[in-house]
C-alpha cells in the first residue's frame, strides 16, 4: 500500500482524510485505485476519457510524474503520491466542493495511457 | 620584542607581504580572494573597494572566522594608508591564516591609481538607527539596505497574504510599495488582514494599508492602484516594479499576471492558502517555471466554483505572507536560494513544511525559448484559454458573469486577452 496525499480542496471527496492508502505498483494503478475507491474524485482528477486533467499535477514524493515515467512510473510502498490541483488561492473565494457530473470508475490502462500521453521529455 | 612604533612596523612588514594597488586589483579580479577593509565605519561609508567586506581592525580577530572559515583562502587587507592593514595582517597570521597580504598605500593609493571604487552611500542618522539590525548583517549591510530603500515591490491585493508581507517589507525599508486593490475593508477581513483596523471598516483597502504602512515607516512611498487588474492595464501597472507579491484569488488574474510578468521579466512571489494549509513558490521568469508551466489551464468552472465559505485559519496567510516577504527580500538583495523551482507546502495542523520540485515546461507557450523568440518576432504563441471553451466564471467576489478569454492572446499585446480579471484580497 502506498500513501496518496489528498489536497485540502479535495478532502471532502474522501471523507475528509488527509491521506489514503492505495494498492498499486505504478502511479497509474494508484490513481485508478484511488478513483475506484472514491468515485467523487474522478471528475476532479480525470477527463471523461480517463486522462489526467491538465489542471492537476501529481508528484511521486517530490517529483512531478510527468518528468518521471508518467503513469508507468513504478511506485514503492514507501513512496508518497501527492495530488496538487490548481488553486485559485484566495481563502475566501475558492471552495473545494466540486459539482460532479458523474462518478465513473476508471481503468488502470486508460489512466496510464492518459498520463503517458502527456509525456514531455 | 619591538621597542618602538618603528620597530613594530618593521616587524609587521617582515611578516606580512605587501602588494601594490595594481597587484591587489589583479588578485581581486581573480575572484578567489576576500578583500577586507579594516578601516572604521565612517571611513568605509565614504567609499571602498568594490566587493570588499568591511571588518574594522578592532573586530578583525572576532569576526574573520565567520567571513573566511577557510584559513588558506587568500585575503587582501587594506586600510586608508597601509599601516593598520599590516598590523591586522599579523593578527590574522597569528590566527592561522596562511595567505594574507596588505595593500601598500591603502585606499589612497588605490584611488590615486584610478582604480574603481564604490561611491559612498549614505544613510541618515535616523535611518542608521531604524535599520541598525539590518546593517549588522553582512549579507544586508549598508549596500543591501540602500538597495532595499531603492526597491519597488507591487502587491496584488492588500488582504490576508499581503497584510503581513507589506508590513514587514515596509519595516525593512523597501522604498516603494505598490498596492493593487479596489476593495474596501470588511469586518470579515479583520480575522487575518492585519494591515487594516476595525475603525477603518468601509474604507478603501489601499487607503487603510497606506495609513498603517506610513505609521510604521513614514519614509515609504505607497502607490495605490485602485483598479482591477485587467488585460488593458496589467503591463502598465507592473512596469518598473522589481518584484510582485501575488495574493490574487482568481484564475483570470493569476494567468493575466503570470503572462505579463514573464514578458516584463519580473519575478512573482506566489502563495495561496486554504484552511490550515498554504503553498508558496517564486515564479522567476526564465530561471524557474512560470505558472503556465505548472498549470497550462485552470479548472473549468464546474470543478472550481466560486465559494465564500472555504475559510482559512488566520495565521496561515500570516505565515505564508511573511514567507513571501522573506522571498521578496532575498530576491531584492540577491542573497540565498529562492524558491524558484520549488513549491513549499505548509500544514499548520501538523506543523510541517514539505517541498516539491517544479520544472520549466520546455514547451511552455509563455516562458520557453520558443515563446521568447516568438514574442521578439512579434508573433506570440497561442496560450490556452482560461476555462475550457473560452469562458470562465469568475470565482469568489468575481464579476458575476462569465467572461471570454481569447485563446490567441499574445503576451506583448495583452489587450488581445479581452478578459476581465478581478483583484480581490480575500486571502
Amino acid at each position: 500500500m502506498s500513501a496518496i496525499r489528498i489536497p485540502p480542496v479535495l478532502r471532502a471527496n474522501v471523507g475528509g482524510a488527509k491521506q489514503v492508502e492505495v494498492e498499486g505498483a505504478t502511479v497509474g494503478e494508484l490513481l485508478s485505485g484511488l478513483v475506484a475507491a472514491h468515485p467523487g474524485l474522478r471528475d476532479q482528477l480525470l477527463t471523461p476519457d480517463g486522462e489526467l486533467n491538465r489542471f492537476v499535477n501529481v508528484y511521486l514524493n517530490d517529483q512531478d510524474v510527468r518528468y518521471l515515467q508518467n503513469g508507468a512510473t513504478p511506485v514503492d510502498p514507501r513512496d508518497t503520491l501527492i495530488i496538487l490541483p490548481a488553486m485559485a488561492g484566495g481563502a475566501g473565494s475558492f471552495c473545494g466542493r466540486a459539482s460532479f457530473r458523474g462518478a465513473v470508475g476508471c481503468g488502470a490502462a486508460s489512466t496510464r495511457g492518459a498520463v503517458a500521453r502527456r509525456a514531455r521529455d | 620584542m619591538p621597542t618602538s612604533y618603528s620597530d613594530l612596523l618593521r616587524e609587521a612588514r617582515s611578516q606580512v607581504r605587501e602588494v601594490s594597488a595594481l597587484e591587489a586589483d589583479l588578485i581581486r579580479q581573480g575572484g578567489d580572494a576576500l578583500i577586507v577593509d579594516v578601516r572604521e565605519d565612517a571611513e568605509w561609508e565614504q567609499g571602498h573597494l568594490p566587493g570588499a567586506l568591511h571588518i574594522s581592525k578592532s573586530y578583525i580577530e572576532m569576526q574573520i572566522e565567520a567571513a573566511a572559515p577557510d584559513r588558506d583562502r587568500p585575503l587582501v587587507l587594506y586600510c586608508a594608508g597601509g599601516i593598520r592593514s599590516l598590523l591586522a595582517g599579523q593578527a590574522l597570521q597569528a590566527l592561522g591564516y596562511t595567505d594574507v597580504v596588505s595593500m601598500a598605500g591603502g585606499f589612497q593609493a588605490w584611488k590615486t591609481q584610478g582604480l574603481p571604487w564604490s561611491a559612498p552611500v549614505l544613510l541618515s542618522a535616523e535611518q542608521k538607527q531604524r535599520y541598525s539590525r539590518h546593517l549588522l548583517i553582512p549579507e544586508v549591510g549598508l549596500e543591501g539596505q540602500v538597495r532595499l530603500l531603492g526597491s519597488k515591490v507591487l502587491f496584488i491585493g492588500a488582504g490576508g497574504l499581503g497584510s503581513p508581507a507589506m508590513l514587514y517589507l515596509a519595516a525593512a525599508g523597501v522604498g516603494t510599495i505598490g498596492i493593487v486593490d479596489f476593495d474596501i475593508v470588511d469586518l470579515s477581513n479583520l480575522q487575518r488582514q492585519i494591515v487594516h483596523t476595525t475603525e477603518r471598516i468601509g474604507e478603501k483597502k489601499v487607503d487603510s494599508a497606506r495609513r498603517t504602512i506610513l505609521a510604521l515607516n513614514p519614509e515609504i512611498n505607497v502607490v495605490g492602484h485602485e483598479e482591477m487588474l485587467v488585460a488593458d492595464n496589467v503591463a502598465r501597472i507592473i512596469a518598473g516594479y522589481d518584484v510582485i507579491v501575488d495574493g490574487t484569488d482568481t484564475f483570470e488574474t493569476r494567468y493575466l499576471l503570470n503572462d505579463a510578468a514573464v514578458a516584463a521579466n519580473i519575478p512573482v512571489v506566489h502563495a495561496s492558502v486554504f484552511r490550515f494549509e498554504g503553498q508558496l513558490t517564486v515564479f522567476q521568469p526564465y530561471v524557474g517555471p512560470c505558472y503556465r508551466c505548472l498549470y497550462p489551464t485552470p479548472p473549468p468552472p464546474e470543478l472550481a466554483p466560486g465559494c465564500s465559505v472555504a475559510g482559512v485559519l488566520g495565521v496561515v496567510p500570516g505565515i505564508m505572507g511573511m514567507l513571501q516577504a522573506n522571498e521578496t527580500i532575498k530576491l531584492l538583495l540577491g542573497i540565498g536560494d529562492s524558491l524558484a523551482g520549488r513549491l513549499l507546502l505548509f500544514d499548520a495542523l501538523d506543523a510541517t513544511f514539505s517541498e516539491l520540485r517544479l520544472r520549466r515546461d520546455p514547451a511552455c507557450p509563455v516562458c520557453s525559448d520558443a515563446a521568447v523568440e516568438a514574442r521578439r518576432a512579434g508573433r506570440p504563441l497561442a496560450v490556452a484559454a482560461v476555462g475550457d471553451g473560452g469562458t470562465f466564471a469568475l470565482g469568489g467576489r468575481g464579476l458575476g458573469s462569465p467572461v471570454g478569454l481569447a485563446s490567441q492572446a499574445g503576451l506583448d499585446g495583452p489587450a488581445g486577452l479581452g478578459s476581465v480579471g478581478s483583484i480581490g484580497s480575500a486571502s
